[in-house]
């Protein structure tokens, strides 16, 4: 089973340039409706159906560094002591 | 120390490594280059810097770098390379970091020749690059001088944060005669916080020779010009002779102050109180020891080798107190002790207190060339 | 006793190098993506607080505050002057010049010429986007023949202007000149590769082994008129082409290095 994923943008730091939109593999990216403090129509995240793996495409491309990337880390057996 | 037998572009080469200087960029030209081969010399033996660039374009840029690094740096060149300077110097202004500059002129404009000259005055005095900024100019008239004043310019480059250009010509470059080094000063360790030096674990330095939004442009040249306005009020310095009584001032800096003193004895000798003023700061300008002099002398003769350029700035001085006549002499020739007193006792005779200043006359050379408009 | 974990882990984020600045680059510029990868590298090479930049005149004049780390900004062209006497006196230091197309392929071509022959030891990151962007699109030495711009306005005409300018080849031909890359950023495969690249000028730069530059082919959405993902395609479609990608020179062994 793939790994989860989830995007975080700062939308404030986002010049809506869509570039991650474009490469997203799941479509998981749109470009919102409303405006930032500059103007910019920001990228927001919308993985509808839960497929993104955090293959961090979309914060490679971004020009802003504007996307912060979480992925699962594989299930493991912690062992603890009590 | 002992007195040597010492070339001046050497001497003032090895006055600069006992000043402490970290690193020295520079390009062939001659009359200077004699510094530039010393310094290849000189420097690697000391563990110091030494980079012959690819320009002197280049060269002043690679000062501009080791200077912002918060090391004592330094270029030499001559005329036609310190054109190419002018743009890292207004840079070099703008980014407030201690550079010094040896400029050793030569015949101009163009390419001129090799021979010394005056001509470049107004380039380092007036306009040393774009921009509203002045580089503290001294102007040595001998090999002895010019070392000293090594020291402190390199002393006056850090007190403020400024560019100080050693201006002399090709005469004093190429000469030699007896000198005094002084001795070799520890180099600086610690660089000052302003310096580029990583901001491992401070916030970050960022040397910015710009200003985008207008009001802060202002306000960032009206700092520079009250710190011009500090070192013209505190770094002025001249030399004077026999002035306390003289009724006539000559006028004259570098080499061409050197030779006027000849005159003025000579001058003496047939019982005229003639004085010599040689600024040493062509930069801060010494106008207010100039104006002062013009209260009781009834005449100025000004002796450049070139076609009249600090005159300007004596007549502002003088302000029409005193008629400022001037000699000049151009294309590498240098003013003979005999064409001064000569003048010397023209202004004697003509300058009365009641006659108003005539306009600049360029007097040829004593061999009269058929191209020199004499202009009364 | 065992507990199942789920855990996540942060895969991508802003560099530590890379200061919380909003930039001031159009929308789509890859400056900013150049930025980031240096950012990233001088972080994973642990060597920020020892790193000195200097700027270039052009759309990455302000870069100074984008970076964490000591600058100056360098006349236009010189940013490889300022760099050698920066990195003369601090041998210690880590020096980088930031410089565009119009700053190192047309008034800087001496100074990045010589720092190359000198094997001096910096690392350029040189941006090629084929036109000047801060003032407005002028046409550059490295703008492709037939290419419109503000002052090549029926096209770069090769019999009067020549044709573009292949740096990375012209340095890679210097003996001086260790390591010298070309890459892109217009996909994330390549931008993958640009880093690599990036790492490994700086590599070549802390194990004293000379001369590093990485020309990285850029975009400039505004002045060529397109939208950032155009001008991606552009890149890609008729940069490329004209300026081949791949490491041109790599006469320096990797002594395994490993960031820290």
């Amino acid at each position: 089973m793939a790994l989860k994923g989830r995007i975080v943008i700062d939308t404030e730091r986002c010049k809506g340039c869509e570039l991650c939109a474009s490469v997203c593999p799941h479509v998981a990216i749109h470009m919102s409706d409303t405006f930032n403090a500059k103007g910019y129509r920001p990228a927001q995240w919308a993985d509808l159906n839960n497929e993104c793996t955090g293959c961090a495409s979309c914060a490679v491309l971004c020009p802003e560094a504007a996307i912060r990337v979480y992925r699962e880390v594989p299930a493991r057996a912690v062992t603890t002591t009590t | 120390m002992a007195i040597e037998l010492l070339k001046g572009n050497e001497a003032i080469a090895e006055a600069a490594v006992r000043a402490g200087v970290d690193a020295y960029f520079g390009y062939p030209i001659t009359p200077q280059t004699e510094l530039l081969e010393y310094m290849a010399k000189r420097m690697p033996e000391l563990g110091r810097v030494f980079l012959q660039a690819e320009s002197e374009l280049g060269a002043i840029n690679m000062v501009y770098g080791a200077a912002c690094a918060g090391k004592r740096a330094m270029t030499s060149s001559s005329s036609p390379g310190v054109s190419l300077m002018q743009e890292g110097l207004s840079y070099i202004a703008a980014a407030e970091v201690p550079v010094v500059l040896v400029d050793v002129m030569r015949g101009g404009p163009g390419l001129g020749n090799i021979a010394p000259s005056q001509s470049d005055y107004f380039q380092m005095v007036k306009s040393a690059g774009h921009g509203d900024f002045k580089p503290i100019v001294l102007a040595p008239a001998s090999v002895q001088e010019a070392v000293d004043i090594m020291d402190l310019a390199f002393d006056l480059a850090d007190k403020y944060r400024t560019i100080v250009t050693v201006l002399l010509d090709g005469t004093i470059g190429q000469m030699m005669e007896p000198a005094e080094l002084p001795p070799m000063k520890p180099r600086r360790t610690a660089a000052p916080g302003w310096a580029l030096t990583g901001a491992a674990d401070r916030s970050k330095n960022m040397i910015l020779p710009f200003r985008l939004q207008v009001d802060d442009l202002e306000a960032y040249n009206l700092q520079l010009q009250q710190k011009l306005a500090l070192i013209a009020h505190s770094e002025v310095r001249y030399h004077e002779q026999m002035v306390d009584d003289a009724e006539l001032i000559v006028v004259g800096f570098g080499t061409a102050g050197r030779i006027a003193q000849t005159a003025v004895r000579l001058a003496r000798r047939q019982g005229i109180k003639a004085g010599l003023f040689r600024p040493i700061t062509l930069w801060p300008f010494p106008e207010r020891r100039l104006s002062q002099l013009a209260d009781d002398a009834r005449g100025f003769l000004v002796v450049e080798m070139n076609a009249g350029q600090m005159v300007e700035d004596v007549r502002l001085a003088v302000g029409g107190q005193a008629p400022v006549k001037f000699l000049g002499r151009m294309g590498g020739s240098l003013p003979m002790p005999d064409d001064i007193l000569a003048a010397i006792v023209k202004l004697d005779q003509a300058s009365t207190r009641a006659q108003p200043d005539a306009p600049c006359t360029i007097e040829g050379p004593s061999m009269p060339l058929k191209h020199f408009v004499s202009v009364n | 006793m065992t507990i199942e974990s789920y855990s996540e882990a942060i895969v991508a984020d802003r560099p530590k190098a890379l200061s919380k600045t909003q930039s001031h680059y159009c929308p789509g510029c890859l400056h900013g993506l150049a930025h980031r990868l240096i950012a990233e590298v001088l972080d994973e090479l642990a060597i920020r607080g020892t790193t000195l930049m200097v700027a270039p005149v052009g759309c990455a004049v302000f870069a100074s505050n984008y970076f964490e780390c000591d600058s100056v900004v360098a006349p236009h062209g010189r940013a490889p002057a300022v760099a050698t006497g920066l990195k003369r006196v601090s041998p210690d230091k880590i020096v980088f010049a930031y410089q565009g197309d119009g700053d190192l392929a047309s008034i800087g071509t001496a100074e990045i010429i010589h720092a190359a022959a000198r094997g001096e030891s910096i690392t350029v990151i040189f941006i090629n986007n084929a036109v000047y962007g801060m003032t407005g699109g002028q046409m550059a030495p490295t703008s492709l023949v037939g290419m419109k711009t503000t002052s090549s306005p029926f096209g770069r005409d090769v019999k009067t202007m020549g044709s573009p300018l292949k740096m990375s080849e012209l340095i890679a031909g210097i003996d001086g000149a260790t390591f010298v890359s070309r890459r892109s950023m217009h996909n994330p495969a390549e931008i993958r590769k640009a880093k690599k690249a990036i790492r490994r000028a700086f590599e070549v730069q802390i194990n004293h082994q000379g001369f590093s530059l990485v020309e990285l082919l850029s975009n400039c959405p505004t002045n060529w008129q397109m939208t950032p993902l155009e001008s991606l395609r552009w890149i890609e479609t008729r940069m490329v082409p004209v300026f081949p990608l791949g490491d041109l020179k790599n006469a320096a062994a990797n002594n395994g290095l490993k960031g820290v």
